[in-house]
């Protein structure tokens, strides 16, 4: 059997960063939600707020500590299974890279040290800044990340010799055409998967009864995020996908199945498309749709893949179905932010039971929806690297196959374990939650009699 | 000589500085993994973990440093290293979450016994990998310009054995070192023992490595020999000795920060020798900081910023390590 190093790279690197993803998505949000609690608790002084900071941030010590780990793999896959790429783009690409990590890696780990352990060891405005900080931190490296990924796509400000990139103008390159779009559909789109968890777990204590206070939080400003931020990410993302239209015109004929140079387009609801035929199968569409989304004009002319050689398209079906897995999702978002603030209104929020439901449903709805981006952008982009100047073909490391599928086969092992304990030990403190009564009547808010390290299950009373 | 020229001097003194931290700060925690396999109980398993739990991040990030680092000023090295070492440096990798996540899930789980053992292995897995690493450098590794030419095991070798066994022991003895620092009572004690037993170990390794160096390819032997690079040479071993001099006389004498810092010494001087070994190789015997250095207007975008981030990033790891100074003991812990 002859192992093909690009296709097991290929699969090896979308595994590791689909799984990497899940954590930064999370963090970012829950970062500035923590700096929140704590905000709200240091100029408040209710105690409920102390008690939700002291309970997500040991969902965020977690969550964090495989974020971490994640990301050391991704910076290391480059090398090892993407050496040729990694030559070529280094010049420009590499110091974004280390512009992360100056900016961002640091002060957030040696901030999250502070926040964490740091309880009685600073005062608690200090402590309140260490929290602000590595929320900072987070979107900090959003921004350096995502402009290194949109380079990628609308590579910028360089100058190609010998199969090298060279950098011509920093700014250029930094703020490359598609970065300000994807940096804000990324960074919208980690909030309100932060939001829907938080969502999620207070309808879920709504209803088991429990927890009370801290859930009529959770839920009143969870709806009132949600129903701001999630139009605003509709309006980003219909942003993002013109900018798509005009650098990337195959990505957007291959995400909605277009297989003719048409005017007045139709967007297929559903379909199932057949690259060999240059065709779909079972279509559902609605007239003039496209056009009008795309073009924002009734009869715009929108390419079809026809127009490329088959060399040059992305794969159509998984593109195709990703995208409308995440437009789905955002428009369960909406209906929930939108039901949410009706209920409110009708002063109806903490009992509606079906409403809390859908909310739990809706608990893992921002991570779908942030893989089925990633997946319809990314896959969008083969078959190059660089869009338009490196293939992915010419990309990939001289290691052998069977290498390349002996860590394949261990990084899935791995990450199951790592992933299914973490996974494990989050839900048991769910399941704990955030107690209904402040364990420790001192007024301090930093002195609650913790075992060290021991965040997820300091309140579970197994103080041994 | 004009500063375009100096670029690649002073991104090697940079690069050699993150890896030299890295060394440094995640050895002293790698080095606390492997001796966990030698604390009794969970007591002084907790002790020893919670002495580094609110740093290790902060430590491990200067690993990304180096790597990001190198890609980003000498991509070739970055581009032949990373594949020719494809298999070790997965398994660092992977020994590497199992080390991190140890940190978070241990105090979790109901048992923790599976956690201890990923948290000893993963930290002697990580450390070997490394040792085997530069092992490799040292014996050098094929190149075609910038990607690597040779098989998924040519860096395997007595040599690289040795060093990845070497490097095993020098984390041990600066993890030993840190935990006597930190604690007190029986586990410092039992730390004074395995420092001095450590130490013995490290000369041994030391030495083994330096009789091996010169029977490598490459032109090691007319370096340290050959007059008059010999008379260059000359300081590292004479400091290599009278630092593991007083290493072994603090610790005889039960100093507490001492034995510490010159176990950091330790390495510095075993560092120091091993650059000056191979520059002006980057990675010998093809790469040179010359022919391996990205264009130069890469290596200044990053040297601006560089200048004023390095400098904010060492305040406040500094800052974060006397927030958690003094003794660890578990009830106190962090909290």
């Amino acid at each position: 059997m002859h192992l093909d190093p690009e296709i097991l790279s290929r699969i090896q690197f979308a595994f590791v960063v689909s799984f990497h993803i899940l954590f930064p998505a999370f963090t970012i949000g829950l970062a500035s939600w923590l700096a929140m609690c704590e905000g709200l608790y240091l100029y408040t002084q209710r105690d409920v707020y102390r008690r939700l900071y002291k309970f997500w941030v040991k969902i965020f010590a977690v969550s964090f500590g495989m974020g971490v780990v994640s990301g050391i793999v991704m910076s290391f896959q480059f090398g090892t299974n993407w050496s040729v790429f990694a030559e070529a783009t280094a010049p420009v690409l590499g110091p974004l890279f280390a512009y992360e990590v100056l900016t961002a890696f640091f002060l957030e780990a040696t901030f999250l040290g502070i926040m964490l352990f740091g309880w009685d060891k600073v005062g608690p405005k200090l402590h309140f800044i260490a929290t602000v900080t590595v929320g900072l931190g987070t979107t900090l490296s959003a921004f350096w990340i995502l402009s290194a990924n949109s380079w990628m796509h609308t590579p910028a400000g360089f100058e190609l010799r010998d199969g090298i990139f060279y950098p011509v103008d920093w700014w250029a390159i930094v703020f490359n055409p598609s970065f300000p779009y994807r940096l804000v559909h990324m960074v919208l789109a980690a909030y309100l998967t932060t939001a829907f968890v938080i969502l999620g777990v207070g309808a879920w204590y709504r209803l088991k009864d429990t927890a009370h206070e801290a859930s009529r939080v959770m839920l009143i400003m969870g709806v009132a995020f949600v129903s701001i931020v999630t139009p605003l990410q509709i309006v980003a993302g219909d942003f993002h996908g013109l900018k798509t239209l005009e650098y990337q015109p195959q990505k957007i004929a291959a995400m909605e199945a277009h297989w003719e140079t048409e005017k007045g387009a139709a967007l297929a609801l559903f379909a199932w498309p057949d690259s060999t035929n240059e065709t779909n199968h079972f279509e559902i569409a609605i007239p003039h749709l496209a056009s009008l989304v795309l073009t924002h004009e009734w009869n715009g002319e929108l390419v079809g893949l026809k127009d490329f050689p088959p060399s040059e398209r992305p794969p159509v079906a998984p593109i195709f179905f990703s995208f409308r897995i995440m437009v789905g999702l955002g428009m369960l978002m909406l209906v929930a932010g939108l039901t949410g603030l009706w209920l409110a209104w009708r002063r109806r929020l903490f009992e509606a039971r079906w409403y809390h439901r859908y909310l739990v449903a809706m608990t893992p709805s921002g991570f779908i929806a942030v893989l089925a981006g990633w997946i319809t952008t990314e896959i969008g982009r083969q078959p190059y690297t660089v869009y338009g100047l490196m293939r992915t073909s010419d990309s990939v490391s001289p290691v052998g196959g069977p290498s390349v599928l002996a860590t394949l086969i261990t990084f899935v092992i791995v990450y199951g374990m790592v992933f299914g304990a973490g996974l494990y030990y989050i839900l048991r403190v769910v399941r704990t939650g955030p107690g209904g009564h402040p364990v420790d009547p001192k007024p301090d808010p930093y002195a609650t009699p913790a075992r060290p390290l021991s965040y997820p299950d300091e309140s579970v009373g197994d103080h041994k | 000589m004009n500063t375009m020229d100096m670029l690649p001097l002073i991104w090697f003194a940079v690069i050699g500085f993150g890896v030299f931290m890295y060394v440094l700060l995640d050895g002293f925690v790698l080095g606390i993994g492997i001796l966990s396999g030698f604390a009794h109980g969970e007591s002084e398993r907790d002790i020893m973990m919670n002495s580094v739990a609110p740093i290790w991040d902060g430590n491990e990030t200067w690993l990304v440093l180096g790597g990001v680092g190198l890609l980003a000023a000498f991509p070739p090295a970055y581009t032949v290293l990373l594949p020719a070492l494809y298999l070790p440096l997965s398994a660092m990798l992977i020994a590497l979450i199992f080390r991190g996540v140890a940190f978070e899930f241990r105090f979790k789980a109901n048992r923790p016994r599976g956690w201890n053992m990923a948290f000893n292995l993963g930290s002697i897995v990580a450390t070997f990998c490394q040792g085997v690493t530069l092992g490799s450098i040292v014996q050098g590794i094929n190149a075609d310009g910038a990607q690597y030419v040779g098989g998924p095991f040519d860096w395997l070798s007595g040599f690289t054995l040795l060093t990845g066994c070497a490097l095993v022991a020098g984390y041990a003895l600066l993890g030993a070192t840190w935990v006597v620092m930190k604690t007190s009572g029986g586990l410092q004690q039992k730390a004074y023992g395995w420092s001095r037993m450590l130490l013995t170990s490290v000369i041994v390794f030391m030495a083994l490595v330096s009789l091996y160096v010169p029977f490598l390819d490459g032109d090691y032997a007319e370096r340290w020999f050959g007059f008059p690079h010999a008379l260059f040479m000359a300081p590292f071993p004479l400091a290599a000795i009278a630092v593991s001099w007083g290493l072994y006389w603090s610790v005889t004498n039960r100093a507490e920060y001492l034995p510490f810092l010159l176990s950091l010494a330790m390495f510095a001087v075993g560092y120091a020798g091993l650059a000056a070994s191979f520059w002006p190789h980057i990675i010998p015997p093809n790469l040179t900081i010359w022919n391996a250095a990205s264009p130069p207007e890469t290596q200044s975008f990053l040297l601006v910023g560089l200048a004023f981030l390095l400098p904010f990033i060492l305040f406040y790891t500094g800052w974060s390590y006397w927030i958690f100074r003094g003794k660890v003991t578990r009830d106190m812990g962090y909290h």
